[in-house]
This record gives structure tokens, sequence and C-alpha cells, in this order.
């Protein structure tokens, strides 16, 4: 009994082809020969004809047909040999016949000629086997009708007519499942099913019809299942079903090698695992029924020997081969071949079978996106190498996907999953792996019972103690006593014996969180925090130290708790002592320490909380928390506790509900609380370009005296980049601060202040566009202080921020009037204008002009004195000061936008300045001017008012101001109010450059505002010159007043 | 009838597991975790229809040699698992889906219940008494 009993025999698992041979052929040492042979074999491509090629030598011995046994025997023997020796005798070649120069030509031919006549040979084959079973009868050739259906369903397949090997093949079956079945031959029955069943779902993933092969193979299962046979050899039923799994997995799998698709819940890796289910049955039954003593001896003579050394038919006992018989003849002999199979049985390595059946099943897996069967299936891995007592390798894979269940929080599972590989490093003595695992058997993830946890948290304190800890239960005896030797040595060996354990990935029996009081911490006062520790296990334990590190190691050192204490005490003592932990309370161990000054502004952050266990004496185990505590299962429980409305019980002040505690890992320290006031004075809106003044008063309100006052004001860093050009601070006010200053005037020292000292600092800020800036004052000093008893020196500041608006101080208006006052729109060559100047006080307070001064253009003369007339005037708010300058432009010519005017400086400052305040002169650009020359100019001269009855002497100057003689028409209009004697209508000529003057004696008759008797004029060579413009330069209307009365105010006096 | 139903958080840890005490029950938490990979599948490939037309039941989920292993899910994602012997033909799928709409309704009420934090594991006698009253009726 190998121990491939169970698998198929290799020809059953080929895929049949037509069997041809080759003799005489030397391939060897003929290299011709050995090319045909190479024609035929190498490289077959998967078009050309299935055909199965070989090379015999010329003499070789053909196997002779045995001789016909009388009766029909049994199902299946050396059928498949003898179907190729049928073949052989048929087809015989010599092919050295063949002239080898064509043979290459022709070799197709020839293959096919080959394949043709394996065809007919098949055919007259199966009508040979059909018309031989026609003489068979049901009753008493039950068995050779499925010999014959299987014949015919073989011979079709070799013919390559999978169909009706299909269909033969089918019906084969059924007939096997007809036969009655007895102790005595349910193996073979259940050996011939297998392989049948085998065919038909290779046949059925062939054709493309996988879920055919599934429907026959469950069939299959489902018939077979319950046909055990001899209880005494159960063992061998489960073994055939796993093999019977285990085929139709590779079946599976080899189709989906070639293009089928599997799902995830229909893959090979099912039957992979059910075959590895039944693999660890029969390991069991195995192990039940083959208990024997190690007295009892293995047969002699060997009753599963034969005479070939292989068994004539498939599923037969070798003790009674060929016999029908149901009734067993030899009991005796019977039960010799029974206790052979056992004791052979006991040789097999079940563990190896199941592990490479679970293997395969893992990988389909993988595959087909089952992640948790894969881990499940990992475990039972791992188990099984626990069982083969390789508890490497066990650790490996149950270290391995502990996590999956840990992480995902199905405790039952993770403590079945840890009870496995504690066991496994206690009988390796892995003193650390041991360790982890019982601490987490400890934990609150561990379903244990209390009585387990107790027994595991004694072995951990014996470990501790640097003692052997008891074996864990239901470990194997010999392995055990193995582990003992190893924990003594251990013991004895001396070596590094602190373990440090990352307690983040797993769930310890120990909780910590650790929680700043505060956010953030002033520097001068002590940072406090608390450390919580909760212990889950059944007994009180002590532990040795904590330590608590931090980002800044300095401060490590002011956070560590330990107590002395003997290794054998760590379960003794227990209430008293700050680091006894009693199950299920929440021990709150405080923690407070100083500051550095450096970190001032900086995060101090918990980096690792350290709990040891033991001494150094013994073995020591510290339990590292990365950051403020918490483990793998404390998120999700935060995160109930938050959502959670349950009312928790009232504690005595004392204690606190551990849920209600949530880790704070990190503070912020911040600088002292300045006691200082700072306040700014000053006049908003700042105006533009002036020196405003911000007075900023310090006073100190601290205790002590306090130094190194530095004050940083200015423009607050952070805003739009242009109004860092554009603002400028300084300290003198006297002087005009320029380009060159800075925006923000930094660390201005200002000495010391004694407590309740003020001292006040005057600062300018010129802001040279409008809008508004945030300006920031900002004071630090230094000053000693003292924490818990410790001296240092802080550094406190304090800040102020103000928004100032900057506004134009005033607006300027200017306009271009004719000496009329008359608004204009372009003023004319040589001809005096007028220039007014509006200047509207904007600002909220009130501004002195200090003067004001007109700067002409080249191109612009005045026609009189440009003194200001607005010298020291003050503008309240809304209040406007206007000045106006007689001015003419000489002509120019044609000039495209005007001719340029000037500029009007002011000089100003708010009313309220000091006097050394520097006076800030605003220059307005006055706008252009469009210049036109006009041919003639008439400039009347006459008196400011009339008076009725009393003569009005009127003189008109005309100018040519051509360089033309100027042929001119004048004519008066005669108007009501006037009589007038002079000139009615002349036409007379002015030479260039020269003026003619006409006199007019206007008399008038009316009294009031009067419309003067108009002058026309009429140029000949200037029609466009009009008296419209004309009306521009010379009045036409005067006021005359009433005769005078003089007589009769004396007469109404009289009256 | 059923030989073990569990109830599944979001998360995928287990709310409620109570399996035929006959039995070995570390077996049938295997066998409810791993069916939740069938679950996370037919989920995930469900995503995208809209959620008033989402069938809860998710049908058989796998087979394995002796027993079936059902699933539904409900809309906040809480999956309902019952494992049923191969051998008991009488439950059709039907049948399946009246004791998970009944599973359901009595999840309902623990949900219902204010003193009940959604998430924990779900301790209702209540609960119980149905879950029993689905493992031992006989068919």
């Amino acid at each position: 009994m190998s121990p491939t009993q169970w698998d198929f025999p290799v020809e059953l698992c080929c895929r049949p082809m037509a069997f041809v041979t080759l003799t005489g052929l030397d391939v060897v040492y003929n290299a011709v020969h050995r090319a045909v042979w190479d024609a035929f074999c190498a490289n077959r491509r998967a078009d050309r004809v299935p055909i199965s090629f070989k090379v015999l030598p010329g003499d070789h011995e053909y196997p002779k047909c045995r001789p016909k046994v009388m009766t029909p025997l049994s199902l299946l023997g050396f059928y498949f040999q003898g179907s190729k020796i049928l073949f052989l005798k048929t087809v015989w070649f010599n092919v050295t016949l063949i002239f080898e120069c064509w043979f290459f030509l022709i070799f197709n031919r020839l293959e096919n000629a080959f394949y043709e006549h394996a065809q007919t040979y098949y055919y007259t084959e199966i009508r040979r086997v059909k018309s031989h079973k026609e003489f068979l009868n049901k009753t008493t050739h039950q068995l050779l009708f499925v010999r014959h259906q299987f014949k015919i369903a073989f011979f079709s397949e070799l013919k390559q007519d999978t169909q009706n090997a299909l269909k033969n093949y089918r019906t084969a079956y059924n007939l096997v499942h007809e036969l009655r079945a007895h102790e005595t031959n349910i193996l073979e029955i259940k050996t011939m099913a297998g392989f049948i069943n085998y065919k038909i779902c290779r046949l059925c993933f062939q054709h493309n019809t996988p879920l055919d092969a599934i429907a026959q193979f469950r069939k299959h299962i489902d018939l077979c299942k319950k046909k055990i046979g001899s209880a005494e050899l159960s063992f061998e039923h489960a073994a055939w079903m796993s093999k019977q799994f285990q085929a139709f997995g590779d079946l599976f799998d080899e189709a989906i090698k070639l293009g089928l698709t599997a799902i995830q819940t229909q893959n090979p890796g099912f039957y992979y695992q059910q075959a590895a289910y039944y693999a660890q049955e029969r390991k069991q039954l195995a192990k039940a029924l083959c208990n024997h003593e190690a007295s009892v001896m293995y047969p002699n003579p060997d009753p599963l020997e034969t005479q070939t050394g292989v068994l004539d038919f498939y599923g037969q006992r070798s003790w009674r081969q060929g016999i029908l018989s149901f009734d067993l003849s030899d009991p005796e002999k019977e039960k010799v071949g029974i206790l052979a199979i056992q004791l052979k049985e006991r040789n097999v390595v079940h563990s190896e079978i199941i592990i490479t059946l679970l293997s395969n099943a893992v990988a389909q897996f993988k595959k087909y996106k089952c992640p948790r069967m894969k881990s499940h299936l990992m475990v039972q891995m791992g188990e099984e190498y626990y069982y083969a007592k390789d508890y490497t390798k066990a650790l490996k894979l149950l270290d391995y996907v502990m996590c999956d269940y840990r992480s995902e929080g199905w405790w039952t599972l993770l403590t079945s999953i840890l009870t496995t590989a504690l066991k496994c490093s206690y009988l390796m003595a892995q003193l650390k792996d041991y360790i982890t695992y019982s601490l987490e058997l400890l934990g609150r993830a561990s379903t244990l019972k209390d009585d387990q946890k107790s027994r595991i948290e004694k072995n951990l304190i014996n470990v501790l103690m640097n003692e052997s800890p008891d074996p864990e239960p239901d470990c194997d005896i010999l392995a055990v006593k193995t582990a003992q030797k190893l924990w003594s040595d251990r013991v004895s060996l001396a070596g590094s014996n602190i373990f440090t354990i990352g307690v983040q990935d797993f769930v310890p029996f120990v909780q910590c969180k650790a929680k700043f009081h505060a956010p953030s911490f002033h520097v001068d006062v002590p940072v406090q925090f608390d450390v919580y520790l909760k212990a889950d296990c059944p007994h009180p334990i002590r532990f040795s130290k904590l330590c608590v590190s931090f980002n800044n190691q300095e401060y490590n050192q002011f956070c560590v708790i330990e107590e002395a204490s003997k290794a054998s005490e760590v379960l003794e003592n227990l209430t008293q002592g700050k680091m006894c932990l009693v199950p299920g309370k929440t021990r709150k161990l405080s923690f407070k320490f100083v500051a550095k000054t450096e970190d001032v502004g900086k995060k101090i952050e918990i980096t690792s909380v350290d709990l040891a266990l033991g001494n150094e004496t013994g073995r020591c185990v510290v339990l590292n928390w990365q950051g403020g505590g918490g483990d793998a299962a404390s998120s999700q429980e935060a995160l109930q506790a938050a959502r959670s409305f349950k009312r928790r019980p009232k504690l005595p002040d004392s204690e606190v509900h551990w849920d209600s505690i949530i880790i704070q890992a990190s503070t912020m320290i911040i600088s002292r609380v300045p006691n200082i006031s700072v306040h700014l004075h000053h006049e908003p809106p700042a105006l533009t370009n002036e020196m405003y003044c911000l007075v900023v008063t310090v006073q100190s309100h601290e205790k002590t005296q306090i130094r190194d006052v530095k004050l940083t004001a200015g423009l607050k860093p952070g805003q739009d980049a242009n109004l860092t050009q554009k603002t400028h601070v300084t300290l003198h006010g006297s002087e005009l601060c320029d380009e060159s200053y800075p925006a923000l005037l930094t660390d201005i020292p200002v000495g010391d202040l004694q407590p309740g000292e003020q001292l006040e600092k005057m600062m300018y800020v010129r802001c040279g566009t409008v809008g508004s800036r945030m300006f920031l004052v900002y004071v630090s000093y230094l000053i000693n202080t003292t924490v818990e008893e410790k001296e240092i020196v802080c550094k406190c500041h304090k800040d102020e921020t103000v928004t100032i608006e900057t506004v134009f101080p005033f607006d300027v208006a200017v306009k271009f009037v004719s000496t009329k006052f008359e608004h204009l729109e372009r003023v004319y060559a040589d001809i005096p204008f007028l220039l007014m100047t509006d200047l509207l006080s904007a600002s909220p307070w009130a501004l002195t002009i200090v003067s004001s001064e007109l700067q002409l253009a080249p191109s612009m003369t005045a026609s009189d004195q440009l003194e200001s007339q607005v010298d020291k005037v003050v503008l309240q708010t809304g209040e406007s000061a206007s000045e106006c300058f007689c001015l003419r432009c000489p002509s120019v010519g044609n000039v495209e936008g005007g001719v340029a005017t000037g500029h009007y400086i002011i000089s100003w400052k708010r009313a309220s300045a000091m006097d050394d305040i520097p006076v800030i002169s605003t220059v307005i650009t006055l706008p252009h001017v469009i210049v036109e020359n006009i041919p003639l100019h008439v400039n009347a001269e006459l008196p400011s008012f009339g008076r009725v009855r009393e003569s009005l002497p009127v003189k008109y100057h005309l100018q040519n101001k051509t360089h033309l003689v100027q042929d001119v028409e004048i004519s008066v209009e005669p108007s009501d109010a006037f009589m007038f004697s002079g000139l009615k209508q002349i036409r007379l000529r002015i030479l260039p450059g020269t003026e003619q003057e006409m006199l007019y004696n206007f008399y008038p008759l009316m009294a009031g505002y009067q419309q003067l008797p108009s002058l026309s004029i009429h140029l000949l060579r200037f029609p466009n010159f009009t008296n419209q413009l004309l009306k521009r330069f010379i009045p036409t209307s005067i006021f005359v007043k009433p005769q005078g009365r003089l007589m009769d105010d004396t007469s109404i006096a009289a009256a | 009838m059923a030989v073990c139903i569990a109830v599944i958080a979001k998360e995928n840890y287990p709310l409620y597991i109570r399996s035929a005490p006959t039995e070995n029950e570390l077996k049938f938490h295997y066998m409810v975790h791993t069916s939740l990979d069938v679950v996370d599948e037919k989920i995930s490939a469900m995503g995208k229809a809209l959620v008033d037309q989402r069938e809860l039941y998710l049908g058989l989920l796998y087979p394995t040699e002796d027993y079936k292993v059902y699933g539904y899910v409900t809309n906040s994602k809480v999956k309902f698992v019952m494992v049923v012997d191969s051998s008991n033909t009488a439950l059709r799928d039907n049948e399946i889906r009246s004791m998970f709409r009944k599973l359901h309704n009595s999840y309902t009420d623990v949900m219902c219940n204010p003193f009940y934090n959604p998430g924990d594991r779900i301790q209702s006698r209540a609960f119980d008494n149905m879950v029993m009253s689905m493992m031992v009726q006989v068919c």
C-alpha cells in the first residue's frame, strides 16, 4: 500500500490519444532517424491530429494478451495497457523503408494515414465490444456491463469522439451504482465510481459545461458519502472522499487555466478545503482506529503483498483478489489484512496531506477575493503545523492572521488562535512570544474564563520571577517534556531579560491613557498631566516602574515612578502602593514638571508610556504605548463611549470612569500672561501724507521690575504688499519721512520699568495712499519669576492692533473762467482769463493752510501779482477756501491736448499740530487748457454803472490779432433803453498788430439792468467770427441807476 | 431549523452570535466570519443601486458540505447571517426570507430601545427569545 494508493492511475488522468509506435529507429546515433522522430514528436501543434508516438526497438517484446479468465471477475484491471497492445499489433511500420529526403513532405499525410487507421481500429473495437455486450444478461453479468460500457467509452475517447464517450461513461456510472454493494466490494465500487466520475467531470470541463461537471460531482458525492464500508477501515473512506474533492479541485483549476472563469462562491478553493476537511477526518479516524500497542507486530507474511507487486484489479483487497463471493471465506486472513492496513495507515503523515490541501485552498481563495476564508484556512494550517509539531511554522501563520481577527473585533476567534499560539510559544520556550500572548489572553479582548486567566496570570508571574511556567493544557506529553527542559535552560541562561513589547497593535491586559490637564500651559505654571491605568486581569498586579517619554527628552526624567519591590512581591502586598493595579479599578498617577522657557510656543507631546512589570533581577517586561496610550481596541471603544447616552453610576470623588477619560497626548507651552497695559492714543483718521501721531503708553502692573522692554510698532505684516511701500514709520515727527523709512520698526529698546511705572512713546506714521491699514504695537519684556521654587526668566509680550483709515485732507477743484466770470471751455491766446481754485476741507479735524503757491507752466504768464490769498486760513470740516488768479496765455499754435497750466501747491498741517511738526505740501497738477487764436479782440471800456439821463461814455478797442490787414464792418443796433451818439455803421481797416478805438456816448433812458445797444462786427476775411463770440469779450448790459432826487429829499424833510 | 444566527455590525464585528448548543461554537464563528467575504462582495456589487430599490436579502452566500449560509443586510449595513443545516430541505428561500424579516423586526426593536447604544453587543432577552425560537422551531 503506497502512500499514493488513493491517487488515480496516470492512464486515467491523461487525455487519451491514438497510440502509434515506431520501430527500427535509432534516435540516439542516427541523425536522420532523429530528424524523422522529431518531425513526428517535437513541437506538436494543436491543429495536428492527436496521436501519441512512441519509439520501440525492433526486438521489443509486446505484452501478451492474458488468457481469458472463466468468470467475469471484476470491473477494471490491466485495462489501459491492454488497449495499447491491441493497437500495436495492428499498425506496424518500419520507417526505414521510406525515402528520407522527401519524408518531410509527406509525413503529414503519413500521420493522417496513421490516424485514419487508428480511427478505424477503434471503431471496430467498439463494435466488437458492443456485440460482445449483447450476449450478456443483467443478472449474471452485472459487473461486465460496467466493464464493457467503460471500454466503449474509452475507445470513443481514443477515437476523439468525446460526446459518445461522455454518454457511455454516464451509463457506466449509473451501472456502477446499480451494483449490489457489500462490505467486501464497496471499496472496489467506490474506486470505480470515482474513476468514472473523474472521466465524466473531465469531459464536461472539456466540453465547457462546468455546471454539468459540478452537478455530476455533487451527485457523485451525495451517492457515495454514506458508503463508508468497513468501520475498522473508515479512514479509507475519508481518504477516498478527500481524494475525490482534491481531484475535482484539480480539474476545476485546470479548466480555469484553460480559460474558464470561476466566481467567489464557486471556485476550486472550496473543493480543496473540503478535501482538507476529509483529510482531517481521516487523520482523526486513523488516530482512533490505529492506536495499536507498540507490541503489535506487522503480520508476516505480508497480506498486502501480491505476486506481481501490483493489484490485478483496482479497488480489490490483495488477499482476496478475484473472489466475488460476499461471504468472508477466511475471517482470520481478513483480520490480518485489516491489521496490516491499519498499521500502514499509522505511517501516513496526515498533517502533510492536510497542509498541502489547505495551502492549495489558500491560493485559490486569495485569487477570488475571500480574505477571511483565507485567514481561516491559514489558522487551520497553523493548527495543523501545531499538531505536526512544527511550532515555528505554526506560530508564523497564526501570528500573521491574528491581526485580521483583532482588527475586526472577533474576540472569540482571536482567543482561540491566541490559545494555540500560546501553546506553541510555550513548547518552544519562546519567552517574548509567550509573554505577548499571555498579555493579550489576560486582556479584555480575551473570552477565556476566569480560571484560565488566573492560570495564565500565574504562569506569567512565574516567568517574570525567572521560573518555568506550568505547561499549557492538552499539549503532547513528549513535547511538554522537551519544553520543560528548554524552559529550565532558559532560566539558567544569562542574557537580556528585559523585553519591550509594543502594545499598540494588540489588546494587552493593562490599559493606559495619558491626559494633560489642559491643551496649553503658561510657562510660569507647572505642566500637569495624569496617566490612567486599568488592569483587566483577574488578580491585582504590581508594576515596578512607569516612565513617560516626551518629544523633548529633557522632561522624561521628571516623569518616572518607580516602586522598589522584590520580584516575589508582584502579587503580594496588594492593595497598597501606587503601582498596584486592582482589576477593574482606574488608577490615576499624576505628574507635574516645569516647562523650559525655550519651549514657549512649542508643543510638548507624550511620545510613549512605558510600564514595567517585574524587575531586573528576574525578568522584566516593558509595555510600551506609543503616544498617550491606547491599543488595538481602544479607538472603537472610545467611539462607542462617545455615542453612549448611558448615565454612569456615581463614583467617589477620587475615582473616574475609564470610558470618560479622553487621551490628550500633547499640550502647548505658551508665554506667561503679561501684566502690563498698552494704550494707543491717536486722532483718526490719518490724512494722506501727514505725519500721523500715535502715542503708545505702556504701564507696568507687575510686582517686580521688568527688564529689557522692547517695542515693535508699525504696519502689521501680512497685509497688501503695496501698503508696505506706501507706509512709513518713524519715531521723530520733526522731519518728514521718505521712502527710505521702514513700514515696521522692530525691537526698539525702551529700557526697564519699575512696578507701576508708565512710559509714553510717540511714533509717527506717514501714509501715502488712502484706505485702511492695520497697525501693530507689540511690547515685550523680561521678568524673573519662580515656579515650583525654581527661578525662571520669562519673556512676556503684549500686543495691540489698531486699524487706521487714511483719507484725503481736502478736495481741490480748479476751473477757468473769463474775466466776466463766465465758464470757459477754452481760452483765447493773449486774452486774459481767470484760474479759480476751490479747496474743500474733507478732514474731520481743523486744517491750517499755511500757504498756497501757483507755479505756472512756462507757457503761461500771470497778468497780475500771484500772491496767495489763503495764507494762514484755518478750515473746519466742510469749509472751503477759494483763490483766483488772472492769467494770460500767449499764442502757441495748435497743441494737441491743450497747454499745461502748472501746479498748485498747498502747504498745510493740522490746526492742532505742534509747531515742530513739519508742514506738508500737497501738489495739485492743474489741468491742461485748450488755447485758441482769435482774429480780432474787442475790449470795452465803460463805467461800472450808468445813471438815467446822464451821459455814459463807452470806448471799444478793436485789436487786430492777425498778421493781415482786416476789413471790419461795424454796426450798432439801437436799444430802447438808450439813445446814443457815435458811428452807427462804419467800415474800416485795421493794420496787423494795431488797434482801433471806437467812441460812443450812450444816454440811458430807463433805470434798471438794461441791455446796451449791441455792437455787431463782421470780419470779411473771417466769416466764422460771429457776434456770439464777440459777446464773450464785451458787456451786453449795464446797470442804470435812477436819476438823483435831491430836491425831493428836502421836500420830504419839510413835510 | 437554523443552527446559527449572527448579527454583524457595519464595521464587521459581531454584535450578536448564537449557535446551536450541541455544536462546536467556534466552527460557526468561523463560518459566519468567512461568509462576510461574500457579503462584502455582494454589497459592493449592488452599491450603485438606489437605496429604496435595494433588496436586503442577499440569498445563499455559500454552500458547504453540511451547511448553507444565508445573508441579509439592512440599510444601515448591519448584516444578518444565518446558518442552516444542508439536510434541511424544508427550508426554501421564502422561509429563509421570512425568518430574516422577523430577525430584522426584532433587531429594529432592539435599536428602538433608548438604553441600547448602537454598536454595542446586543444583550436583549426579547431578541434572545426570538433567535432561540428560530433555532429550535421544528419544521
